[in-house]
């Protein structure tokens, strides 16, 4: 349908963002590839959520640089984004995906089709006439999934996809993690929930303080962890 | 009472002076409503999604040109039409025209400043969504309006109260000439000077019946769209 234009790899090279004379994140050096989930961990305030919206474009660093696939200033055409409180557009399921293939440019020819195809896969089916706003938290949240994915995504980011949500409806959205990522959909996901990175993480980022104290490959930052403040967040110590 | 029964009498009759006069109000209350939203609501959405140096300032001015008082705005407009006039040459002075004109000087800054508000937060609601999804800055506004037009349908019944309700403007730049500008509102101040309690009465009840019409249909229209889209 478009252009395979890759965003992959996303560079940050040095990257400081600073807001109100408060440091975010600390001069980032960071290189995200196509590959499995890379889960961003970290206590409040660690500058997980800046780092994916930057990462995603949606802010600036106030110094360094992001580029992605090689490309600085890229426009978002090819990166979708689930914020933890997702905005739902005041009108039916199915229109807000309507909605978001338009701004994706997808031919209208396509909508149909495609709004069937996500909704069964973020197991929304039966419910595209139904007010967005009237569905449940875990529903709204696996809505903005499947919103952000009709933008035909390579990278997916998730700020804290299942905070709030019970236990059922985190595994339904745990479940629509898996199935997207098994598409070669690179997800990068931020949570504070060490069993959920445990669950789906390929690799983990730790933050603290807004630098990256640790990046390691899931099962290996898991289970030797190098750094002291890895080994204290594993620990479920609180890093201050 | 017998005023009362009189004007009852005028209502249920089909009196066509009386319905003269409140086909000639609606017309120009909603022929200025309508340019007051074509106008007020672009104003409202640039206000609301643009950063511009005095920004705040406008902000404050069209809340405060909220409370223009009519008598004042029907002076400007009769000063600017009058014959010796900046406009006079078009010789619309005492024509409904003229009437629809300080109608809409008046309801304008009303949809304006209350579609701002309405615009402005929905954009904090949808604002990274939308930078998300790539929507251009015309798609913006058009998504807002869209979203917000249950709130935006609040905006307009302001501002056709603020229009129905007007007499102090209208007057002065109508004239109040009987068959030609004579409205609900300036018939009623009209009648009620010379002691035709029953048809300034009869009309009064006439215009809070409209008002009260306009408000349950546009509160219907709400209950029903809100029930579809949510």
């Amino acid at each position: 349908m478009r252009a395979l234009a890759s965003d992959l790899p996303i560079r940050f090279d040095t990257v400081t963002v600073r807001s109100r004379g408060v440091t975010i994140l600390d001069h980032v050096t960071l290189q995200i590839e196509a590959g499995a989930p890379t889960v961003l961990i970290g206590p409040n305030g660690s500058g997980k959520t800046t780092l994916l919206r930057a990462a995603m474009g949606l802010l600036a660093p106030t110094q360094g640089r992001i580029s992605w696939g090689g490309i600085e200033k890229s426009p978002p055409i090819r990166r979708g984004f689930v914020f933890q409180h997702p905005a739902m557009l005041r009108r039916s399921v199915a229109a807000n995906l309507r909605y978001a293939l338009r701004a994706a440019r997808v031919p209208h020819a396509y909508h149909d089709a495609r709004i069937e195809e996500l909704l069964a896969l973020v197991g929304l089916a039966g419910l595209d006439k139904r007010p967005a706003r009237r569905l449940s938290g875990g529903e709204q949240q696996r809505l903005a999934l499947a919103r952000a994915l009709a933008r035909d995504p390579v990278v997916l980011f998730l700020d804290e996809p299942t905070a709030s949500l019970d236990p059922a409806s985190t595994k339904a959205i745990e479940d629509v993690i898996r199935a997207v990522a098994a598409r070669a959909i690179k997800i990068v996901m931020s949570t504070h929930d060490l069993g959920e990175a445990r669950r789906l993480a390929g690799e983990i980022i730790l933050l603290h303080r807004g630098r990256i104290v640790e990046r390691a490959a899931a099962a290996e930052f898991l289970g030797s962890p190098k750094t002291e403040q890895a080994k204290l967040f594993i620990a479920g110590e609180l890093l201050v | 009472m017998h005023e009362n029964a009189s004007a009852l009498q005028l209502i249920l009759s089909g009196d066509p002076a009386l319905y003269a006069i409140v086909r000639l109000s609606l017309f120009i209350s909603l022929s200025a409503l309508a340019i007051s939203a074509v106008l007020g609501v672009p104003i409202g959405a640039f206000v609301a999604l643009t950063r511009f140096a005095g920004r705040e300032s406008v902000i404050v001015l069209l809340n405060a040109l909220m409370g223009l008082p009519p008598v004042v705005v029907g002076l400007a407009v009769y000063l600017l039409l009058s014959r010796s006039g900046p406009l006079g040459s078009l010789g619309i002075l005492f024509t409904p025209t003229a009437m629809v004109i300080a109608q809409t000087i008046l309801v304008t800054p009303i949809i304006a400043a209350l579609a701002r508000q309405t615009i402005e937060d929905l954009w904090a609601e949808y604002r990274d969504e939308l930078t998300a999804m790539n929507v251009g800055p015309l798609r913006r506004v058009t998504t807002l309006i869209w979203d917000g037009r249950f709130s935006l349908v609040v905006t307009l019944l302001a501002g056709f109260g603020r229009a129905a309700a007007e007499v102090g403007a209208i007057i002065i730049v109508g004239g109040n000439i009987n068959g030609f500008t004579r409205t609900m509102t300036t018939a009623i101040a009209l009648e009620t000077s010379k002691g035709d309690l029953a048809l300034a009465m009869g009309l009064g009840a006439a215009l809070i019946a409209i008002v009260v019409i306009v408000n349950v249909l546009a509160w219907a229209a709400r209950r029903v769209g809100e029930q579809i889209a949510g």
